[in-house]
């Protein structure tokens, strides 16, 4: 199974949630897209788990649980601060401006 | 610079009485070593005086005694040094040395005095008038609150006076030289309180700063060619060291002389001895007319070989002695106030020492510097009789006439008889009448002037400006004498009866005065006179001023010249005085407050040529505009506060806004700086 | 026929992530995002990695994917007028993202050639065949046919990495509790 092009499949996916990141005005999605990137991280371990054995398949496991345990706290934090600025856009997120 | 100075004096007080090593060639005894007590004693006047002013100034009777004894025990100091000197005239000059003051590198500077020929005439000047006018002062000054004050910062002034005449090398005159420019400012605006008086002691000061620039600049350029300032290594090292006529002996003493105009009071820097006058007579009889003013001319007679190798200087130095003699004289012509009329006298008469010096005459420089010194001190201790009664006179009936003016004057001799005779001697003795001391010591000047005159044509000039200077010196002496003392009195009915003569510790000094006014001719007597000593000074200095006259040896002239010369003086003398009588004893002279105002040429003359307005409009005030304008609110509110200190704060707080700026709050911003850290972090690893 | 499909599965997971950051409703972008995470699993599949493939459907697509459903039903928000930031703050974000993909490609390059000139400096073994450089891993992976893979992580999960594995269980208690607690009306 091809090592470069899987790397290369993770870059690109990596780089496609960057932009995301940036270019999203939805907290959600934000988050959504982040998820997109770890998700391109794992492939990368997974690749490389073919050369160096199961250690990257263990990181995705440990990249998994812990990916979960971040979306449940994320969104419950969106959750709470939808309830006060009544929105989910990024602006609206400017408590600690300077 | 006081306060180096008084650290440096401290500790003469452990060292003058015993522990200084005088080092000499031939053995000093123990008087010489003792030079230091000469010094110490009118600083310990000045201490113990001073601190009676700060917290017992009403404690006259101690000032009125300490002031004056001080003066005394130097004078009886000097005494004794000279005639320890005059026991061993060729041994040299004694060096005492105190402690060594400076070693940097290959510069050595000591404290050190140097005890010879010259320095003690000096000396015996200083003390000795200074004893007079001290107890002159007592008289004078008894009813003025300032009273210990003036004592302190008098005795001060004799104490940096000594330092000056006594110094070993150029620093330690220096240090005398500042000082004593520091107590004329002191000692002018002794009543600060009216401003007119502070700001003459400030024009004195800051003139005589202008003149001290040149005295560094020949310090300078003489440590840097020759590598000594102590007087007697250049003295040695000069003749070989140096080119004579060459660019930087010339420079050395061209620097110098810049000093000695303007502590000298010569062109351009004597504007501010007639403002000097605000300060009380005894400062001026003093400091103005007998010592702190021929600073100058002992400067150039201390380090004469200088001038004998510079041709050019020396007769920059006669030329402009000889245009101020003139000068001034002018001034003096119509000048109101007594005490103005005799500071011209002094510029004029200093004027006269430099044409002597400049010539190469340096003995008659010095031997004017001593008659000048007696006369000039009586006829301003004269003028102080006569302003203190006026002045009492006028107080009394609570006039607001001005007492210094002579047009409020004369007549006075019937309530002064003493002060108008004394007077008179002394006004006969500037003149240059003979037997009165001022003829020898002009008419050698003179003579001296016209000698040099076969080598270099110009010096006929010169001493053609010496001559009518000396016309004019008895024309405004006689007229000052006329104005003052004869004819009818102008100060008016009520004054009339209070006028009266000055107590004697105040006719004393003057007495004293008057018999050296007469007799001090006997110490320079010329050779054509029979059975008296003569040339006494001459050889007295001689073993000082040697090797000067290797290059500038000058004969007077003998016979049938110097026949016609002295002639010639005297009857320019005669004249000026039957000229000076006569024209001010015939008009019809009115009080000043009815004087018309004065019309043309003599108004020219009156208002000083208007030099004061000339320098205000060329020199000050150009430099009170450079100083606001481009060094205040440019340099100072716009460069250091505007920019550094302001500038500072605002990049600060300019800074910490742009950092407030990456504070959005907003999340999205935040991410974006993330991600552009990480690209940054990645490009370093893929490098 | 191993690289064809995994061609097809990539080109699926890429337009899948385009469509996930493009598109303007949030519950389409959970749909795009699932349907990329599929594509992932099977290219795991393709790389040998079972358990993960099957994990990564049931974990990541089956439960957080479906959080987030909930919690956009729950937020009810619907389209967003303009869903995307500013034009300027795009320009960037393409920027940055391009700027990323061409340094992580570069660093891909020079990582996988440094494996390859380690594992032959004579340099005839070629970047397809990573597996024949590591005699190691390829014995490690044979072993697979007896246990599986599910064994061989499991071999490691619980000897070599065991403290990292109860750390994360208590983690996940801490995240449960911290999700109740923050998502409360009142505390």
């Amino acid at each position: 199974m091809p090592l470069g092009p899987s790397l290369v499949l993770s870059a690109v996916l990596f780089s496609i949630g960057v932009v995301g990141v940036l270019v999203r005005r939805n907290v959600i999605v934000l988050f959504m897209c982040v998820e997109l990137m770890l998700n391109a991280v794992n492939l990368s371990f997974v690749a490389l788990s073919q050369v160096h054995g199961f250690g990257g398949q263990v990181m995705v496991f440990f990249v998994m649980a812990v990916a979960a345990a971040e979306a449940a706290v994320g969104l419950a934090i969106i959750l709470a601060i939808f309830r006060h600025t009544r929105s989910v856009d990024l602006k609206s997120i400017n408590l600690l401006h300077g | 610079m006081t306060f180096s100075v008084l650290a440096g004096l401290a500790p003469l007080l452990a060292q003058a009485t015993g522990g200084a090593e005088a080092a000499a060639p031939a053995s000093s005894g123990g008087v010489v070593s003792a030079i230091g007590m000469a010094v110490l004693l009118p600083f310990l006047g000045f201490l113990v005086n001073g601190a009676l002013a700060l917290w017992r100034p009403d404690a006259k009777r101690i000032v009125s005694m300490v002031g004056p004894a001080v003066l005394v025990g130097s004078f009886v100091i000097a005494i004794l040094v000279f005639l320890e000197v005059r026991s061993a005239p060729h041994a040299g000059p004694i060096l005492v040395h105190y402690w060594d003051w400076m070693t940097v590198g290959t510069l050595e500077l000591a404290l050190q005095f140097q005890v010879d020929q010259l320095s003690v005439v000096m000396m015996l000047v200083i003390t000795g008038i200074g004893s007079l006018i001290h107890i002159f002062s007592v008289g004078y000054m008894r009813a003025d609150p300032g009273y210990a004050r003036y004592f302190s910062y008098l005795n001060l002034f004799v104490a940096f006076m000594l330092i000056l005449v006594l110094g070993s090398n150029l620093p330690v005159l220096f240090i005398g030289w500042e000082g004593v420019g520091l107590c004329s400012y002191l000692l002018i605006g002794f009543w600060y309180q009216d401003k007119a008086n502070a700001d003459a002691g400030k024009k004195a000061f800051i003139v005589n700063r202008i003149g001290d620039f040149g005295v560094l600049v020949a310090m300078f350029t003489l440590w840097w060619s020759l590598g000594t300032l102590e007087f007697s290594e250049i003295a040695e090292l000069a003749p070989t060291g140096l080119v004579v006529g060459g660019g930087i002996v010339t420079l050395i003493t061209m620097a110098l002389f810049v000093g000695c105009t303007g502590k000298s009071a010569q062109i351009p820097l004597y504007t501010w001895l007639p403002d000097a006058m605000a300060g009380p007579t005894p400062v001026s009889a003093l400091i103005h007319a007998a010592t702190m003013v021929t600073a100058g001319v002992y400067l150039v007679a201390r380090t004469s070989v200088l001038f004998a190798m510079a041709p050019t200087t020396s007769m920059v130095v006669a030329g402009i002695g000889a245009l101020t003699a003139v000068f001034a004289a002018t001034i003096g012509l119509r000048q109101y106030d007594i005490k103005k009329v005799l500071a011209y006298s002094t510029v004029s008469q200093l004027g006269y020492m430099f044409l002597a010096v400049g010539t190469g005459a340096y003995v008659a420089g010095v031997f004017h510097l001593v008659t000048h010194a007696f006369f000039k001190a009586l006829l301003f201790l004269g003028s102080g009789s006569v302003i203190h009664a006026m002045h009492h006179a006028l107080h009394a009936t609570h006039s607001p006439a001005d007492p210094q003016d002579m047009r409020n004057m004369g007549g006075l001799k019937r309530y002064l008889p003493w002060t108008y005779g004394l007077m008179m001697i002394a006004t006969l003795a500037i003149a240059g009448i003979p037997i009165f001391s001022g003829f020898f010591s002009k008419d050698e000047i003179l003579a001296f002037a016209f000698s040099r005159a076969a080598e270099a044509p110009i010096w006929y000039l010169f001493w053609g400006m010496g001559l009518a200077a000396a016309l004019m010196t008895a024309f405004y002496m006689a007229r000052l004498m006329s104005m003052t003392f004869l004819g009818q009195n102008r100060t008016g009915q009520a004054e009339q009866e209070h006028l009266h003569e000055a107590p004697w510790i105040m006719t004393g000094p003057l007495l004293v005065l008057g018999v050296l006014s007469l007799a001090g001719g006997l110490l320079n007597l010329p050779g054509f006179i029979p059975g008296l000593p003569h040339h006494l000074l001459d050889t007295w200095l001689e073993p000082v001023l040697e090797p000067a006259l290797r290059f500038a040896a000058l004969d007077l002239p003998h016979g049938a010249t110097e026949a016609m010369l002295i002639a010639g003086a005297v009857f320019i003398a005669v004249a000026g005085l039957a000229w000076g009588f006569r024209s001010t004893g015939r008009a019809a002279l009115v009080a000043a407050g009815e004087a018309p105002d004065e019309r043309g040429l003599w108004r020219v003359i009156y208002h000083k040529y208007y030099i004061d307005e000339l320098y205000h409009a060329v020199v000050v005030r150009p430099l009170v505009g450079l100083s606001r304008i481009v060094l205040w609110k440019g340099v100072d509110k716009g460069l250091i506060d505007g920019l550094m200190v302001h500038g500072s704060a605002a990049t600060a707080r300019g800074l910490g806004w742009l950092g407030s700026r990456l504070q959005t709050g907003q999340v999205g911003v935040y991410v974006l700086t993330f991600l552009l850290g990480a690209v940054w972090l990645l490009r370093a690893m893929t490098r | 026929m191993a690289e064809t499909v995994f061609y097809i599965l990539a080109a699926c997971t890429v337009v899948s992530a385009l469509g996930c950051i493009s598109a303007r409703n949030p519950v389409a972008s959970v749909m795009w995002l699932v349907s990329a995470m599929f594509g992932l699993a099977g290219i795991y599949l393709l790389h040998g990695a079972e358990f993960i493939a099957v994990i990564q459907v049931l974990v990541y697509a089956g439960a957080i994917m479906v959080l987030f459903l909930f919690v956009i039903m729950l937020l009810n928000i619907g389209d967003g007028p303009a869903d995307l930031r500013a034009p300027p703050m795009r320009v960037v974000g393409l920027a940055v993202g391009a700027v990323l993909l061409l340094e992580l490609v570069a660093l891909g390059r020079y990582s996988a050639g440094r494996i390859a000139v380690e594992a032959d400096p004579l340099g005839s073994t070629a970047l397809s065949s990573p597996t024949a450089a590591f005699p190691g891993a390829a014995q490690a992976l044979a072993g697979t046919a007896e246990r599986g893979v599910v064994g061989g992580i499991a071999e490691s999960l619980f000897t070599t990495y065991l403290v990292p594995f109860e750390i994360t269980s208590v983690l996940l208690l801490a995240a449960a509790v911290g999700a109740v607690v923050l998502a409360k009306r009142k505390i």
